[in-house]
């Protein structure tokens, strides 16, 4: 019994974590005032990448960095298009996703089928030997730490530095962070390519650590999830660890009760994930103070400097 | 004689729209002065040319006597240069010191900088709360973040775009003296205002544009008022009539002990407001920014629902729980304080801007369920005459007007249907003396022609200029309403301050019953 909650347990952790890399990537485009629909093209990127040079280096780290570059380049298109060449961001960001999507599975043929290499897990002698909380606690693979690191970092970073001041006087108001002298486009292109890069990192642990292969249109729609987590989090860093995890969560359960052969027609299990994105997303829009208190009010909006 | 700053054969064009026209203008250190003109004249275009938001077509300025390039605020900031807009550069979202810290260079230290913005908002007079958010905040209150926004950069150069367009007397004569001290300091201050009283008051030096080019540079001691408006107009300003009667018919609007909680922790709550205004009158509402008329003014026009429907009546009908559009269809019309942003979409042009606000009470503007381009573009250029707005292009984006002539539009837009009720807030702000004359005139018409018109304004002398009634707002509360022709602003004053009294005793009161 014990051994059965634990490896459920360690499943969620890893089908959260890429949710939740992707989703702290996209909160900070979102605070910066750009809407990055491209998600879940740039997970597919990240992952095709990610698999393809850890396969060919054998070293599952040089995936890992190829996921993160592959991701940020991907994003750097969707910058150009949308802040030098002022595109609509969602036209783009749709665009961008049937592109990652397209080129991932170009990329990917040559992989299909082959076995990959696993990103491996910690193991610190004595501490990861104990029993339940060791294999949780100090049992993960990298990625898994990164990604609450990550989230620290954002958050610190959001509140407490004047970097993260300027971001979100950017997301709130481009006109008046452009008389105040600050390079509206500039800001927004950093941000554009950290989400980029947390997104392809988001892809590469799909394939190196979740399922630890390639099969085509693997990211399966999680990229939309994490868009949907960061209205969940009222662009708030931590309720993303929270909304990431619930999401993980609610997935696992439905494969698990699945298994456990209960008699709930497996594609409304399946769906369960998408069911319940919907339902928050209405209950917490219902919240105007939550929402007019962080909502970045220039999001979306296309910015062009009068000179 | 060493300048600060000068500015030599300065020109911007705006496609095909000389804003500025070879302007040369020298400033001395230590030296108020105030440029001039009517609206549209190129007054904001040349200031943010100097604050390096824009740069000019052609021409030079010099710092301390070396050619500089101003290539961005930033850099304006770095030679000295500190900036009050006229359409505020804040950020809604942020406190109070947030927005100040996004202009501070050095270390970020968010307490050390609270603690220095409280000194200076004590010491300046000018009471700010560090911690507040701006979208609580009144126009007022916001226009108190830039100036102390700008006092903390220490600048050699302060640069006022109407700074005290929005703010009560009081807070102006405060302000007159924060000026001179600094002024007195060596700092020196470029001055853009309406008020001619005021700049004849506090300048040392004044430059006079007309459209775009300078026609003048006068000694304001050696001026009066009227002559500062000759020479800006290049002709004399109409005087508002308002032939007061006492000759008035039924109550058009008539709020019955209206109350609304405060959406936020720094607004104000109103408590049982009621006051009647009848066909053929103009009611003003004075008191001091942030007191409540924002709120009171969402309430009347139905931006936030009151709780009962009974608490706003118009002609008869309560609709306290009706949005906008059905009390404007009952014939009522709203001017919001905020003209860019609220009053008009910034990004829109002016014949759409008409079209939001009129769409359902205006057949012309809808044909069978479709705007009509052709429609609105009509009502739009019957405005642009009527109201005398100036602009470069036959329909500009609303933010490509200057202030005051987008003020004279969004009031314009109002007026030209002719409404029962009328609720206007600050209908003159940043507007010139010859177009504010215009639009009090208008109002005034407006409620002869048996109309009932409730204005909201900071602006005594506008008050007494168009009022019959006066009500004081105090704390979410208001005073009854007097005939103007009994009131003396010292009055107003002890309503705004009475007021405030009556209230703090009896709050004192309920907070010893309560304990007791
Ligand atoms: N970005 C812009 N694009 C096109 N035209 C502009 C722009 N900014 C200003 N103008 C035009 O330049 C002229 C001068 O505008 P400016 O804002 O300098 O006037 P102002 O003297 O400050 O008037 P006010 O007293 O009303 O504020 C106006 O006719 C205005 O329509
Ligand atoms: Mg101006």
């Amino acid at each position: 019994m014990n051994d059965q909650v634990l490896s459920v347990i360690l499943t969620i952790i890893t089908a959260s974590t890429p949710l939740l890399l992707a989703a702290i990537g996209e909160l900070v485009v979102e605070r910066s005032g750009v809407l990055n629909l491209g998600v879940e093209g740039m997970m597919a990127v990240g992952a095709v990448s990610g698999f393809g040079a850890a396969l060919m280096t054998g070293n599952p780290y040089a995936g890992v960095l190829a996921a993160l570059v592959a991701g940020a380049l991907l994003s750097l298109l969707f910058g150009f298009l949308t802040l030098t060449m002022v595109a609509n961001q969602v036209a783009t960001g749709l665009a961008l996703t049937l592109l990652g999507l397209g080129v991932s599975g170009l990329m990917g043929e040559a992989f299909v089928g082959q076995p990959g290499v696993h990103l491996e897990r910690l193991s610190i002698p004595g501490l990861s030997g104990i029993p339940f909380i060791g294999p949780i606690l100090f049992g993960q693979d990298f990625l898994v730490y990164l990604s609450l690191v990550i989230v620290a970092a954002v958050s610190y970073m959001l509140f407490r530095t004047r970097t993260g001041l300027v971001i979100r006087a950017v997301g709130d108001s481009h006109q008046s962070a452009h008389a105040l002298g600050y390079s509206v486009v500039g800001v927004r292109y950093l941000c554009v390519m950290f989400g980029g890069a947390c997104s392809g990192l988001a892809g590469g642990y799909l394939s190196l650590a979740y399922t630890p292969q390639w099969v085509e249109n693997m990211t399966a729609g999680r990229g939309w999830i994490a868009l949907a987590l960061v209205v969940f989090s009222s662009w708030l860093p931590w309720r993303i660890v929270v909304g990431a995890y619930l999401f993980g969560a609610i997935t696992v359960m439905g494969f698990s009760l699945q298994a456990y052969g209960i008699g709930i027609p497996s594609q409304l299990l399946s769906a369960l994930p998408y069911v319940v994105t919907v339902m928050v997303l209405v209950l917490i829009s219902r919240n105007r103070a939550l929402m007019r208190a962080n909502t970045p009010a220039c999001l979306g909006q296309p910015f062009v400097p009068d000179r | 004689m060493d300048y600060l700053l000068e500015a030599l054969h300065v020109t911007k064009v705006f496609g095909s729209l000389k804003a500025n026209d070879d302007v040369t203008l020298k400033v001395k250190p230590g030296e108020i002065h105030a440029f001039l003109g009517e609206n549209g004249a190129g007054k904001s275009t040349l200031v943010k040319m100097i604050y390096g938001a824009l740069q000019p077509t052609s021409g030079e300025f010099r710092w301390m006597g070396k050619t500089v390039t101003i290539p961005s605020p930033a850099a304006a900031r770095k030679l000295g240069v500190g900036m009050v807009f006229q359409h505020f550069s804040l950020f809604e979202a942020l406190t109070v010191a947030e927005n100040i810290a996004l202009a501070m260079p050095g270390a970020f230290d968010m307490r050390k900088l609270s603690g220095r913005i409280a000194r200076v908002s004590r010491d300046y007079g000018l009471p700010l709360e560090p911690s507040a958010v701006v979208a609580d905040l009144s126009v007022g209150e916001r226009q108190r973040i830039e100036i102390v926004r700008c006092l903390l950069q220490e600048p050699k150069l302060l640069i006022m775009d109407e700074p005290t367009a929005v703010l009560t007397p009081q807070e102006a004569d405060q302000l007159f003296i924060t000026l001179q001290r600094l002024a007195s300091e060596g700092c020196a201050v470029i001055y853009i205002s309406h008020r001619l009283e005021e700049v004849k008051r506090l300048c040392h030096n004044v430059t006079i544009l007309r459209h775009g080019k300078v026609v003048a540079n006068v000694d304001p001691g050696r001026e009066t008022a009227a002559s500062l408006a000759r020479l800006m107009v290049g002709g004399d300003i109409h005087v508002v009539k308002s032939a007061r009667e006492d000759r008035r018919g039924a109550a058009r609007l008539k709020l019955d002990r209206l109350r609304l909680p405060a959406d936020g922790p720094f607004a104000v709550e109103l408590r049982n407001i009621s006051l009647e205004v009848r066909a053929g009158e103009v009611v003003a509402i004075a008191g001091v920014a942030g007191n409540g008329q924002q709120e009171l003014f969402d309430a009347v026009s139905g931006e936030r629902s009151l709780a009962q429907a009974a608490m706003l009546v118009i002609d008869g009908k309560p609709m306290g729980h009706d949005g906008v559009n059905t009390r404007r269809n009952a014939g009522a019309a709203f001017v919001p304080e905020e003209r860019l942003g609220h009053g008009a979409v910034p990004a829109f042009t002016l014949s759409q801007n008409v079209v939001l606000t009129r769409h359902s009470s205006d057949a012309a503007l809808v044909r069978s369920g479709l705007v009509s381009s052709g429609g609105a573009a009509g009502v739009s250029e019957r405005i642009v005459r009527d109201f005398d707005v100036r602009k470069g292009k036959p329909d500009p984006e609303a933010r490509s007007l200057s202030g005051g002539n987008l003020q004279k539009f969004v009031v314009g837009r109002e007026l030209d249907r002719r409404p029962g009720v009328l609720v206007i807030n600050q209908p003159t702000w940043g507007v010139d003396a010859g177009a504010s004359a215009t639009i009090r005139q208008a109002i005034v018409d407006l409620a002869r022609q048996g109309s009932a018109v409730l204005v909201i304004s900071q602006d005594l002398d506008e008050i007494f200029e168009i009022a019959d009634r006066i009500a004081v707002i105090s704390r979410g509360e208001l005073s009854e309403a007097y005939p103007a022709s009994g009131l003396t602003s010292e009055k107003i004053g002890l309503l705004m301050a009475g007021a405030h009294e009556i209230r703090q005793t009896s709050g004192k009161e309920t907070a010893h019953a309560a304990r007791a």
